[in-house]
């Protein structure tokens, strides 16, 4: 699609007017009358009656003053024609179809267009129940004692069930930790100055460690791998940036996060397309389907650069087993591409099942370890999404290269660095804290599918995460996208709970819920089942 | 196979600039007082070093701060859970204060029209994504910051058109430079989307005249396009004429809630004025509603942790210590700019008299071999493998004339200031001493090697040597 094409008089198609006849008033310049002498003779010449001549000229004549017309049109408004070919940014010059066409002001002339494209898609509030949900619930939010009529926040994957432990152990070993050394002397230069972008070696090394003992220490991560960055957030990004080029596509498994849709396609250009999973098989991911959304794919002319998978799984809460893993690879190098796989809730598990990363597939085996990166963070296995603290993990050392010269748009603060080496190295503490938080998720894993299973509302089985994958099918009316938003809908304004629709993570079947219930106390929960029964009773 | 994408694999990022090959050659052998005093000493880092006692002491007397305590409770919760992308309400009222401060009091600055990002680098970055689509470009003065073509360009494929400014006029920017800028463009087909000025300059240390920003505000009024001034240097400026912000001469002109108010934005950091840099705080300020609201969602990718923003909060509304810390350190700043002028002068070198900043932008045309940037590159290297100081080249700050190059005196201590200074005069006695002794001076020392003259140049070379130690 190029660009100059797309920043045509939005009113007309952008096909050739000898298509058919034009429009009384159109481009030829004239008016009614002067339309009704080009019709004619056309008339004529399909009637048989006119010259042939007349029946070329004329059509050629009509096509000659369009283009002039058009030509006319464009040059009264600067145009931004891509730069000369050798530069890296005329490959950029393609806007997509979505971004050009907000780009179109019907008051083009009058004055200068302000923001950019990018900034026009984005600067409306987001329409997704994601986002207006978590708004809402943050304008009104419960507390059980100071308002206790609020809105319960289940909508946010975030985990307070452990905070005290970290609390106490900052509280106990801060002054040590963040500037000072054991004299007692402050020495900021090494917290002030300019850090690597990709974060200190110490904190890498810090990381590294925790990585390897949250997942389990069956696989061992090394700091060199590593690309540290203000959270997950833009880690995913960056590895976008460095993955793929505008236009090109991630094949993602649904549901998925609806966080993604932002963070790996706005500012890159990149698609994400929807790989369907289902109920029938516990939203298993099959290698079938890939295949299929693969050529799909190809066939449309889009060049798949990709795989992005969440194991521990955000909505579903369920683990890739290593078969999976193994086939997913195989998948990946057949196709020669990649895999990306965000591993952020690794440390949030509650089962009986092991999780395996895929650092640990690829520690066991020769694959071809080029093709696989790891996105991880320390938001939700060390409940502190405020530091911002994210990961990039990969095996291609050009991938870590470009990431880590893309670091310097998003660095880890230096002094929250210090902090968290600091906690990271304390690795007792660091394994009573895993051990304690996955007693407590489980612990409320366990009594809110209780819950909801009495009200008759099944969950999918999960091993991890901080939600459950609820299934409310049976209460939408009707069986569908609609059905369920009213559901979600009600829940919000009458329940006063903010769930996430399934809808919002782009799953195929209508009535399925994320809920988070890190973000309660074991008391709250007999509450919220409470509030979702009188919705459901209504 | 082609794994990567074509951002990642171009060179595009502008990392193989001379810029950063200094720096990698003084990481392999970086001066140290002790033990490699021998090494290269770094002028290439535009970093204040001066005045970490004052930020030191302000941290022992408030351990609070750090502590994540306020007012004697823990709000650690709080903290930990917060990455709400409109920014802690506390540390944003602060942070538009100081900035008032800094500026006189003269202008005052709303906290809902600013956002925070993870750097001025994210800032400016930022700030191009959301004011220009790929292929579109901004125009900036040169010489400019060699990172902009970085961080302005990669990833947003935007480009940058230099609004050619020269000696001749102190390297001010003039009417003439700026339209035929424009011209430029046109000609390259590139649509102008602004232009972005550093006030106080990087390089040139000097802050922008009251002309040449209403020069500014006229063309950006005429041609209908936006402004980014970017003030990280704003609180450096420690001597006469003093700081003049854009936002100030746009209320002087009455222009508040204008079309050309809503198209001039500000570029902050704690970086350069309170010498932060690890920390991770810049922010944008932006009269422009549609600018706010999209720079505070792309902030997503570059949020200030929440431990430093809450810090900062306490550390800038505590207005004492704020307005202590900008004076001393303005004098502190000053005082070692003489050092480095007086130095550089009894070398016989001159500097761009300079206001701001923690630089010069000194003037050693006279010691290039030929008027060109090939001189010029065989000076910096000779400065940088046989002085042993990383300076900045003119060239990859964009100078239209050879010969200029950046160097900065706040990232070091005194005696090695001192030091840097003594070799500089030594190279320069030495190369005058050479230049009497042959005809052809080759400077590059691989080339000298291979030299028919060389064995006086390794006479001369000896003894530069031994001056040193």
């Amino acid at each position: 699609m190029n660009h100059s094409r797309s920043r045509r008089n939005p009113t007309r198609e952008p096909d050739f007017p000898t298509a058919k006849p034009p429009s009384p008033g159109g481009s030829s310049g004239g008016g009614a009358g002067a339309a009704m002498r080009l019709i004619v003779p056309l008339q004529g010449v399909v009637q048989g009656r006119g010259g042939l001549i007349l029946g070329s000229v004329i059509p050629g004549a009509l096509y000659y003053f369009f283009q002039l017309y058009l030509k006319r049109c464009r040059s009264a408004k600067p145009n931004s024609n891509p730069p000369s070919p050798s530069s890296p940014s005329a490959q950029l010059a393609d806007l997509s179809r979505s971004s050009s066409r907000s780009n179109l002001s019907s008051r083009g002339s009058v004055g200068p267009v302000r923001v950019s494209a990018r900034a026009n898609s984005i600067a409306k509030p987001n329409a997704s129940p994601y986002y207006i949900g978590l708004e809402r619930a943050s304008e009104d939010p419960y507390d059980r004692f100071d308002n206790p009529d609020g809105i319960m926040q289940l909508g946010l994957s975030e985990n307070r069930l452990s905070l005290d432990l970290i609390e106490t152990w900052i509280l106990e070993n801060l002054e040590r930790s963040m500037i000072g050394g054991a004299d007692g002397n402050l020495n900021i230069s090494g917290i002030a100055t300019y850090q690597p972008f990709d974060g200190m070696m110490e904190m890498k090394i810090a990381v590294a460690g925790f990585m390897s003992q949250v997942m389990g220490t069956t696989v061992s991560f090394d700091p060199s791998r590593l690309v540290l960055t203000s959270g997950a957030t833009p880690a995913i990004e960056t590895l976008c940036f460095c993955l793929a080029d505008q236009g090109n596509a991630f094949l993602v498994p649904t549901p998925y996060y609806p966080g993604f849709d932002r963070d790996m396609k706005w500012r890159t250009g990149v698609e994400l397309i929807p790989v369907h999973c289902r109920s029938s098989d516990n939203f298993a991911l099959s290698v079938t389907a890939l295949d299929q959304a693969f050529n799909q794919a190809r066939k449309r002319g889009q060049r798949v650069r990709g795989i992005l998978i969440s194991n521990p799984s955000n909505p579903i809460g369920n683990m890739l087993n290593k078969e999976t893993l193994y086939s997913l690879l195989d998948f990946a190098r057949e196709k020669n591409i990649h895999i990306i796989s965000d591993e952020i809730f690794a440390g949030s598990t509650y089962g009986s099942e092991e999780f395996v990363s895929m650092a640990e597939i690829l520690e066991s085996e020769d694959f071809d370890k080029d093709r696989v990166h790891i996105i991880y963070g320390l938001s939700k296995d060390l409940s502190l999404p405020g530091f911002r603290v994210g990961v990039i993990y990969s095996f291609n050392t050009s991938v870590l290269a470009a990431a880590k010269k893309l670091a310097r748009f998003s660095s880890v603060s230096a002094p929250t660095q210090r902090i968290l080496i600091s906690m990271l190295s304390d690795t007792r503490f660091i394994q009573r804290y895993i051990e304690t938080t996955r007693e407590r998720i489980q612990k409320m894993y366990v009594a809110f599918a209780a819950g909801l299973k009495q009200l008759g509302i099944e969950c999918t089985k999960s091993s991890a995460g901080l939600y459950c994958w609820a299934d409310m099918s049976g209460l939408i009316r009707p069986y569908n996208e609609k059905g369920e938003l009213e559901l979600w809908d009600k829940l919000l304004k009458i329940g006063k709970i903010n769930v996430t629709p399934g809808s919002a993570c782009h799953c195929i079947e209508p009535g399925w819920f994320r809920c988070c219930f890190t973000m309660l106390a074991e008391e709250d929960i007999p509450v919220v089942i409470k509030r979702i029964q009188r919705v459901v009773e209504t | 196979m082609k794994m990567l994408s074509r951002k990642a694999t171009f060179n595009s990022h502008g990392q193989d600039s001379e810029y950063f090959l200094g720096w990698e050659e003084y990481e392999k052998n970086a001066y140290h007082e002790v033990e490699n005093p021998s090494g290269i000493i770094q002028m290439g880092l535009a970093e204040n070093q001066l005045s970490f006692d004052l930020l030191e002491s302000w941290l022992a007397q408030n351990p609070d701060a750090a502590g994540f305590k306020r007012d004697g409770e823990s709000i650690f919760r709080e903290l930990a859970l917060f990455q709400d992308y409109h920014g802690l309400p506390a540390f944003k009222k602060a942070l538009v204060e100081f900035m008032s401060e800094i500026r006189g009091n003269k202008v005052s600055f709303d906290q809902n029209k600013l956002v925070l990002t993870a750097g001025a680098t994210s800032a400016n970055e930022t700030l191009m994504f959301c004011l220009a689509n790929p292929g579109e470009a901004f125009l900036l003065p040169t010489p400019y910051y060699p990172g902009f073509d970085r961080d302005l360009k990669w990833r947003t494929g935007v480009e940058i058109v230099p609004i050619q400014c020269s000696s001749s006029h102190g390297f001010q920017i003039t009417e003439s430079a700026l339209e035929e800028a424009y011209q430029q463009a046109q000609k390259r087909s590139l649509k102008v989307k602004g232009v972005l000025i550093t006030n106080p300059s990087n390089p040139l240390g000097t802050t922008t005249s009251r002309d040449e920003l209403n020069l500014l505000v006229n063309f950006i009024t005429a041609k209908g396009i936006h402004l980014i001034s970017d003030e990280i240097y704003s609180g450096t400026v420690f001597d006469s004429p003093g700081f003049v912000s854009i936002m100030e001469v746009l209320m002087d002109r009455n222009y508040m809630n204008t079309e050309v108010w809503k198209r001039v934005h500000i570029v902050y950091s704690l970086s350069k004025d309170l010498g932060l840099p690890g920390f991770r705080v810049g922010a944008i300020y932006s009269n422009d509603v549609a600018v706010v609201s999209a720079a505070t969602k792309m902030s997503s990718f570059g949020l200030v942790s929440s431990q430093t923003q809450y810090l900062l909060s306490v550390m800038l509304s505590d207005k004492k210590f704020t307005k202590n810390y900008v004076s001393e350190n303005q004098k502190r700043l000053k005082q070692r700019h003489q050092m480095l002028i007086s130095g550089l002068q009894n070398a016989g070198i001159d500097c761009l008299k300079s206001n701001a900043g923690l630089f010069c932008w000194v003037d050693m045309r006279h010691l290039l071999s030929s008027n060109t940037f090939e001189a010029e590159m065989e000076l910096w290297k000779k400065i940088l493998y046989d002085v042993r100081l990383n300076i900045s080249p003119g060239s990859s700050c964009h100078c239209t004339e050879p010969g200029w190059f950046r160097v900065c005196f706040a990232n070091m201590s005194e005696d090695t200031l001192n030091l840097a200074l003594q070799r500089i005069k030594a190279f320069v006695d030495s190369s005058t001493t050479t230049n009497n002794n042959q005809s052809r001076h080759q400077s590059n020392k691989n080339q000298r090697r291979k030299s028919f003259t060389k064995w006086v140049f390794r006479l001369s070379f000896r003894d530069r040597e031994a001056s040193e130690r």
